[in-house]
């Protein structure tokens, strides 16, 4: 049970998602206490399970949405390709009148279907797409610890993303419909780290 | 209260600052050229610009204009001089014109920021604005000659 | 900064709709819809009038032509400041008619061009519709309505003004001309312009001889001439129903029951009457009302509101079980709408039969101006401004729910946002909604649909499913073609079913487009299932046509491949004693490129359709990539619609049509679950976008045949030649529409 097969309920009510979503936030608890190792440093193969964890949420609808393999950012829990042809820009906040803030307020609006909001909402740059879309565990590890394709953040500059930065966190509060990552944030990022301190071990 | 600039006047309206910046500039303030389609950014009917920027005005709070100057289609120009108004006669865009001032406010926006736009370019700028009568190729038509009479000396 | 409406002046006593008279036999043939011919008394007391041109043929009593201006009839007014007014009696709502019906009456006035305005018309019988008897837009018909109309409105006051001019010099009419607004005597090169006649003219008697000028000698009508309505439409002053704003209105939005048919049980009002803004909740008969000091209040109000409803009949309706109902009812002979030959002796003894169903979906009309009504209701009178497609009937429901005589109620025509036959409603449910509105708010009050309302609202294209089976002799041509239709009627239940349904059951827009197919097959069979849903179904943009279109284009595919037939040779075959179709077929074809090479990976279809009376063809170039998103990249369309008026508003109709039909096959549905519709917005019921459309191609038959149809002739054909393009590149069929990704994938089902 994947959060990208269990919310492919595009047209679901709110109800609905948000049911789906808290049962499988239960489900991946009693994962995550189960994979919580007790060492002082995890080793490689609780590294590696711990990235297929946050691999789960990458490449959720929430967060794989704005890492698009191409130039148009996804939508709905079923990632479909934004309806009304986005481009990311060459700053990432979309081009001419269709900017991201052109939609998108600061905050979520009430409503399904709504449109979401974040003060930050934006695209990678062109130059680091950040692509999750597609991506194998294997490759998407490989890619997070390639500096040329994240910009030369470092993993823990990465962590950091992932625990502090505002719009990253919008995932966890993505407004009405739409169905939040199957981890918590703050498990996302206990697993990020076990992962991280693991020395980030790739999955085959 | 919230104040903000309407085609360069000040103004003050005493809605919610929730309100959606477009009920607010077609009820309280009476410019009826800015129209609502759908309530939730999909058609581009209601489109504005905002410190010379594009915003859907249907999903914009009132706060967020606060102190910053908002243009409609009315305040775009005076009599019908703006290059993508005169496109717009000369190639007779519109059919029921309900999209037309949404069309115009987006394109206005190309334009400025791409003074000489491909196909392309006015995919990606124009997608975001729905006609229902189908004027489509029309709009692109009709850009491409507003960038023309952009440059153009105007006669004296 | 006043953006108020200006509400139109006149006072007078509108005339009273005849009832009674005979009328004169019009040449103008419209033979699917001339179900309003005869004048007649309409169930729930709407009483249609008939065309009587005496009537157009005067002014309005005390008309605004008493402000000093010349009306020598109910169409034009001329001021002494030499400003034209024509009163424009049917509704603009894209398709080009308040630059279309003034290039008709100048055509004979010959005023100056500049000074020309529009105004709406008030509901009169002098506006009536020259065929269908009430004052109406629709049906692809205004032009033919209007054609001879116009023109004669036209002449009588050129003619009057001329002779005035005449008899203040003391010179013959004969011996003057008019340029431009001008009467010029031909002689003296003496000059009066026509404001300055008006006082003059205003006391001469109407000629009861009005000739009208040999087409020749046209030098408006078929000529490009810009739109009148363009600058008003593009710097925020034209004026739509939602933009009318009147002193002290209140704004309402109705909350309706999630399920056709349903009923309020109760409401809790409580949380809505807490939002700042709201005046009052209140019950009518189509749900609960919530008025506001304005639209956004009412609509948080609405939000707030808690319903129980009584969820009726049809709580368990599904599309889907709709679907396979109506495939196991097609598989059994309904009513036959159309019998030539022997249709089953011939596929008995046909080489080859080919069977195939087709199926396409519940459609709203989802104009961009949702729906939206103002009522001004006082106790002895009613003023209603709306963009409506149906004047006479909106005024006499309206008149109803009123308790007034259906003069005391007037209609103004706004502008409208699009209508596409939604604003023709047979119930006048958006104004009759409005008006139990009004009674409630006690002041002038506008109710406004949102989005979700219009998609959830009915009154859609129905849904249809078609069964065909043809026989093919051993050379491949057709011999024989049964079709079986099964769908809601849309006349049912309205009071145009007498006139729409024959007495053997069978609406006739079911089957148009089907019934009467103009291919030469010898053996032909149209029958018909009418199956009663609770659905509110209603014409929708070339309605039967939308559908018959489809499948009788596509199935005409699938025969011309199963024959071993190029379809557009096959379609020329059988064409051939269709001389008007041929024509535009072969002229698609050569502007289409037919049978020349096309980029990899790009196919081409053809269609044809006759529909209002009008002929098209259209060649569609179209590809579908790998996860089976279908690219249209040029449409070439051909059209003879009889005489043009105006080619850049013919081109432009046949443009927008294109763009719905494809919106139609590539996008749209409305579905049903236990009787809800799934579909919300613009999100959900997709609308062809900009890097969506097509380059398209218009071209037009020259005729100096009586004009026809043009706001919907281009629809039906786009969809199929659509499909049968997509059937070229990929070798699969589309029998479904919208066109679905998942179809067309490699290796996916979609039979071939």
């Amino acid at each position: 049970m994947t959060a990208v097969n269990a919310s492919r309920y595009r047209h679901s009510s709110a109800l609905l998602c948000s049911a789906s979503a808290l049962s499988l936030l239960m489900v991946c608890q009693i994962t995550v206490i189960h994979a919580a190792p007790q060492g002082p440093k995890p080793d490689a193969n609780a590294s590696r399970e711990a990235f297929l964890q946050v691999y789960k949420v990458f490449t959720s609808p929430r967060c794989q949405n704005c890492h698009p393999p191409g130039d148009s950012p996804l939508q709905g829990d079923d990632s479909h390709v934004h309806l009304q042809n986005v481009r990311r820009g060459k700053d990432g906040h979309g081009v001419y009148s269709m900017r991201c803030n052109t939609c998108h307020q600061t905050t979520n609006l009430p409503g399904d279907h709504m449109p979401p909001g974040n003060p930050k909402w934006l695209l990678p740059t062109p130059e680091h797409k950040m692509v999750f879309v597609g991506r194998s565990p294997a490759e998407l590890c490989r890619q997070l610890k390639d500096p040329k394709q994240t910009g030369g953040r470092s993993l823990q500059q990465l962590l950091e993303h992932v625990s502090s930065d505002d719009l990253v966190g919008w995932a966890w509060d993505p407004g009405d419909g739409r169905t939040p990552p199957p981890l918590s944030r703050a498990e996302t990022v206990a697993q990020m780290k076990i992962w991280v301190e693991g020395s980030a071990a790739c999955p085959q | 209260m919230t104040s903000f600039f309407l085609n360069g006047k000040p103004v003050t309206v005493d809605d919610d600052p929730s309100t959606p910046l477009l009920w607010v500039i077609r009820d309280s303030l009476g410019l009826t050229g800015t129209k609502f389609g759908c309530g939730m950014a999909l058609c581009g009917a209601c489109t504005v610009h905002l410190e010379g920027a594009a915003i859907r005005s249907c999903v914009a709070p009132l706060s967020r204009v606060s102190g910053k100057h908002v243009t409609t289609i009315e305040g775009l120009s005076p009599d019908l001089s703006h290059p993508l108004q005169r496109a717009w006669i000369e190639i007779d865009v519109p059919q029921c014109g309900y999209c037309q001032s949404g069309q115009i406010m987006s394109a206005a926006v190309l334009l400025k920021e791409n003074p000489k736009p491909t196909d392309k370019d006015i995919d990606e700028a124009m997608s975001g604005n729905i006609c229902r009568c189908g004027t489509y190729s029309r709009i692109r038509r009709a850009i491409h000659r507003a960038s023309q009479l952009a440059t153009e000396r105007r006669p004296s | 900064m006043s953006h108020l409406y200006d509400p139109y002046k006149s006072t007078s006593p509108l005339l009273t709709p005849e009832s009674s008279s005979p009328l004169p036999a019009k040449t103008l043939r419209v033979p699917r819809r001339d179900f309003l011919k005869t004048s007649a008394a309409i169930g729930g007391g709407l009483c249609f009038a008939a065309y009587v041109p005496e009537l157009a043929a005067r002014p309005l009593k005390n008309s605004p032509a008493n402000d000093g201006s010349f009306a020598p009839n109910a169409f034009v007014r001329i001021a002494p400041n030499d400003s034209v007014t024509i009163i424009a009696n049917h509704s603009e709502m894209g398709q080009g008619i308040y630059t279309s019906l003034p290039m008709l009456l100048n055509e004979e006035l010959e005023a100056d061009w500049s000074k020309i305005r529009v105004e709406a018309a008030p509901v009169d019988a002098a506006y009536n519709h020259t065929v269908f008897g009430l004052q109406m837009t629709g049906g692809s018909t205004t032009t033919p309505s209007e054609w001879e109309r116009f023109r004669k409105m036209g002449a009588m006051a050129r003619l009057m003004l001329v002779e005035a001019a005449a008899q203040k010099w003391s010179v013959p009419a004969s011996q003057c001309h008019v340029e431009k607004g001008v009467v010029i005597h031909n002689a003296s090169g003496r000059r009066a312009s026509y404001g300055s006649l008006v006082v003059a003219a205003s006391q001469l008697k109407p000629p009861t001889d009005i000739p009208l000028k040999d087409p020749k000698q046209f030098t408006l009508i078929g000529k490009p001439t810009r739109r009148l309505d363009t600058p008003s439409k593009i710097n925020g002053t034209a004026q739509f129903g939602l933009d009318v704003h009147l002193p002290g209105m209140l704004f309402a939005l109705v909350a309706r029951p999630p399920v056709f048919g349903g009923k309020v049980e109760n409401f809790d009002a409580s949380e809505a009457l807490k939002i700042k803004g709201v005046r009052a909740v209140e019950q009518v008969p189509s749900g609960v009302a919530v008025i506001a000091d304005r639209f956004w209040p009412a609509k948080l109000g609405r939000d707030k509101l808690k319903i129980s409803w009584d969820e009726g009949a049809n709580a368990k309706l599904s599309t889907s079980q709709m679907l396979a109902d109506f495939s196991k009812q097609s598989a059994s002979p309904g009513t036959i709408a159309k019998k030539t030959g022997d249709a089953a002796g011939a596929l008995a003894s046909a080489a080859k039969t080919i069977t195939a169903e087709y199926d396409v979906p519940y459609l709203a009309h989802a104009m961009m101006e949702p729906l939206n009504c103002v009522v001004d209701l006082r106790p002895d009178s009613c003023e209603i401004w709306t963009g409506t497609q149906f004047e006479t009937v909106d005024r006499a429901n309206a008149a109803q729910v009123a308790g007034l005589s259906p003069e005391k109620v007037q209609i103004h025509t706004t502008l409208l946002g699009g209508g596409f036959g939604r604003r023709a409603n047979p119930a006048s449910d958006f104004v009759v909604e409005a008006m139990h509105v009004a009674k409630i708010a006690k002041a002038p009050v506008k109710v406004v649909w949102t989005r979700e309302d219009d998609l959830a609202g009915g009154w859609y294209r129905p849904m249809w499913h078609d069964r065909f089976v043809a026989g093919l002799d051993g050379a491949g041509n057709p011999t024989a073609w049964t079709h079986t239709i099964v769908g809601q009627s849309i006349a049912q239940g309205t009071p145009f079913a007498q006139y729409m349904i024959n007495k053997e059951g069978v609406d006739s827009t079911s089957v148009e487009g089907a019934a009467d197919i103009l291919y030469g097959i010898p053996n032909l069979q149209v029958d018909l299932h009418t199956p009663k849903i609770g659905v509110p179904v209603q014409w929708w943009r070339s309605v039967g046509h939308s559908h018959t279109g489809f499948s009788v284009e596509s199935f005409f595919d699938e025969v011309a491949h199963a024959g071993g037939k190029d379809p557009y040779e096959l379609r020329r075959q059988l064409l051939a004693n269709q001389p008007r179709m041929s024509a535009v077929l072969n002229l698609a074809a050569e502007k289409g490129g037919w049978g020349k090479p096309l980029p990899p990976g790009r196919g081409r279809g053809i269609a044809t359709h006759f529909s209002f009376d009008s002929y098209v063809a259209q060649v569609v170039e179209a590809s579908v990539e790998k996860d089976g998103t279908v690219r249209v990249h040029r449409v070439v369309c051909a059209v003879d619609c009889g005489r043009v008026v105006n080619p850049d508003i013919v081109k432009a109709q046949m443009e927008g049509g294109i763009i719905f039909g494809l919106t139609a096959a590539l996008k749209t549905e409305i579905t049903l679950e236990n009787g809800r519709v799934q579909q919300k917005n613009f999100h959900d019921y997709q609308m062809l976008r900009m890097f969506e459309s097509p380059e398209i191609e218009v071209h037009i038959v020259p005729s100096e045949l009586s004009p026809t149809g043009v706001g919907e002739p281009s629809v039906p054909p786009v969809a199929p030649a659509l499909t049968n393009a997509i059937f070229a590149v990929t070798g699969k069929r589309v029998r479904r529409l919208p066109i679905r990704a998942a179809d067309l994938v490699a290796g996916s089902g979609a039979r071939s």
